[in-house]
């Protein structure tokens, strides 16, 4: 995708500024600068990010597949390590889909975890999936895939709801630790069973988990995640974290409807 | 997470302190690990005799005698598109003496009735019985055609059909366009059981495996030795998944090998990849779902994610054959998850 993006921004920019005066060019731009060229960019970064300005840039790097077999469990992977010596380092992360009738995906704090993470979401339809990065010198920085799909993820029960036994296994929390998938890290994979309900779904109202973090026994956030309807039910996500085992780790979180999550994560 | 085989370039160009030697240390251990296994020939592709046109929604069917009385209609060795009309799958059709026997219809009521004037061009014998080897659409989507024929799958492969058809026309119709004009998902209408059949010179045994799905029919014709293996074989071509039981699926290609063993099998109609003799397209679907098991289960043991393994690169070995990566992607978003789950282990307080 990198050099396919990088040669896409080369000939637009090449051809524009080629063509047109540069009044025209910020005018007739309906999508904001997005490599992607999709005209549902402008008000994704609006919706995300505010008034403030996003830099395209290929050190964040977002990887779906080529095509989501699943449209109800689409694998991401999000990496903005190579922000890492740029404006003091990530302060968060905001993920979210151009296409999707909930475009907000999730907001990530990293803190002590590296600025990565891998999950899975419901896509409606093929759609841009951008990560916007923020540094803690307040600029933003977005990266971007496309995922094609055959979509309707988001407007089908997840499979605990429609055979009903989400109820028995709401905020249960498996979790475990991996080393070195990373050198020099280890990887922490977290799934907390909930039916994450879009709302989409007649009948059902939406039902998400709104907040986990990752407490240690001096009640100090490890990382901090604010979770919105799209992202897959029971979400498995995975974290880098530093390679020393820390003991008393608990996984802390809520939903929208106010049911506590709250286990211990064994070292 | 960007460390995934195979993305290596990628990566370090862009997060030079990305760490993607271990990985590639675990993969090469593998590849040696799995270096030992039988690992299958390659079996040659014929190039594809039928030109199918789009303009007149014409499949070009050409039956290709293979034996006494036995005619293959071979479908391109591709993936499911508009330019092979959908037409990915091979159908047969016995002309026994006593009636023809038709195997597998088609993703299509055009192909059903295509085909179904295709063996009339051929044989004067009335068409007797009608039989598909599994519940998967390209087996039965002709049935329109058929309507005033018996047919015939196990009871298994029936139930799946009346429980899945309508979303496999969905797929179909999204897939494959107006070939699919005027098809509607229409399963036979009479379970078979497992039996031998004499009809005319023909000894046609049935037998019910299962692996790939859960009822899979397979007919060797004791006259000919041609084995009709349905979708328990695919040569050249990667193994679809999505009713798979893998452990089953390997037990039924012991069956067919020892059947093999026997003497009585000379040649091996799969429903996917080209017709050939010997035991080619089991030991490649054997030394396929062993690689694919061994993936996922190393993968998630070492805590990888699916957007990681979905990155794996396939063994050379594999490289070529039809539908890669498309449908190794599918096994692997279908099963890997379970996969994953295992690992991760018990709920609650660890």
């Amino acid at each position: 995708m990198n050099p396919f993006i990088q040669r896409r921004r080369m000939l637009g920019s090449g051809l524009m500024a080629a063509l047109l005066p540069a009044v025209l060019r910020a005018q007739d731009d309906q999508t904001g600068g997005d490599p992607l060229g999709s005209m549902q960019y402008p008000s994704l970064r609006e919706q995300t990010i505010g008034k403030a300005t996003a830099k395209f840039s290929d050190a964040v790097m977002v990887k779906g597949p080529a095509f989501a077999d699943d449209a109800m469990n689409v694998p991401l992977l999000v990496d903005a390590r190579g922000l890492d010596k740029v404006g003091g380092g990530v302060a968060r992360i905001r993920v979210a889909v151009d296409r999707n009738p909930v475009r907000q995906v999730l907001d990530f704090e990293p803190l002590r975890a590296l600025p990565m993470l891998a999950f899975r979401i419901r896509m409606e339809q093929a759609s841009p999936v951008r990560a916007f990065v923020q540094t803690k010198d307040g600029q933003w920085h977005v990266g971007s895939t496309w995922v094609q799909a055959a979509g309707g993820g988001c407007t089908v029960p997840g499979l605990t709801r429609a055979d009903g036994s989400w109820s028995k296994t709401l905020g249960q929390v498996q979790a475990r630790f991996f080393n070195n998938v990373l050198e020099g890290s280890r990887r922490l994979r977290v799934r907390v069973m909930h039916p994450m309900d879009t709302g989409l779904v007649a009948g059902i109202p939406a039902f998400y988990i709104e907040e986990l973090q990752l407490l240690d026994s001096t009640g100090q956030a490890w990382w901090k995640l604010a979770l919105h309807e799209p992202v897959s039910e029971n979400p498995l996500i995975t974290f880098e974290l530093p390679p020393q085992a820390v003991p008393g780790l608990r996984l802390i979180g809520r939903d929208n409807n106010g049911n506590r999550i709250d286990a211990e994560v064994g070292a | 997470m960007s460390a995934a085989p195979g993305r290596s370039q990628a990566s370090s160009h862009r997060s030079p302190q990305g760490g993607g030697i271990p990985l590639k240390r675990w993969l090469l251990f593998t590849t040696l690990a799995l270096a030992g296994a039988a690992q299958a020939q390659s079996i040659p592709v014929p190039p594809m005799a039928a030109k199918p046109d789009a303009a007149t929604f014409n499949y070009d069917l050409q039956p290709r005698q293979i034996a006494e009385g036995t005619w293959v209609i071979e479908g391109a060795v591709q993936d499911f598109s508009r330019a092979n009309g959908c037409n990915i799958i091979n159908t047969a059709f016995i002309a026994t003496g006593a009636g023809v026997v038709v195997i597998n219809t088609g993703p299509s009521r055009l192909y059903g009735e295509q085909q179904r004037r295709a063996i009339e061009r051929v044989t004067r014998e009335p068409v007797v019985r009608v039989l598909e080897l599994n519940l998967h659409p390209d087996y039965f989507f002709g049935n329109q055609a058929w309507a005033d024929r018996p047919t015939q799958a196990l009871a298994g492969s029936i139930a799946g059909m009346q429980a899945e058809g309508t979303a496999y026309a969905d797929n179909l119709y999204r897939l494959c366009g107006d070939w699919m004009r005027g098809t509607e998902s229409t399963p036979a209408r009479e379970t078979v059981l497992p039996q031998t059949l004499q009809l005319g010179q023909h000894q046609l045994e049935l037998k019910r495996l299962h692996g790939h799905t859960a009822d899979d029919l397979v007919l060797l014709d004791h006259r000919t030795g041609v084995l009709f293996a349905g979708g328990l074989v695919f040569a050249e071509r990667v193994p679809t998944t999505p009713h798979a039981d893998f452990a089953a699926w390997q037990a039924s290609l012991d069956a067919l090998e020892q059947w093999h063993a026997s003497g009585a099998v000379k040649q091996v109609v799969p429903s996917h990849g080209p017709v050939h003799s010997g035991l080619a397209g089991v030991q490649q679907t054997r030394d396929w779902l062993r690689w694919l098991t061994a993936l996922m289960q190393e993968s998630a043991g070492r805590g990888l994610d699916l957007g990681e393994v979905l990155e794996t690169p396939v063994p050379e070995r594999f490289a070529r054959w039809a539908a890669q990566p498309a449908e190794l992607h599918r096994s692997l978003t279908q099963w890997y998850p379970r996969y994953e789950l295992r690992v991760l282990g018990a709920p609650g307080a660890r």
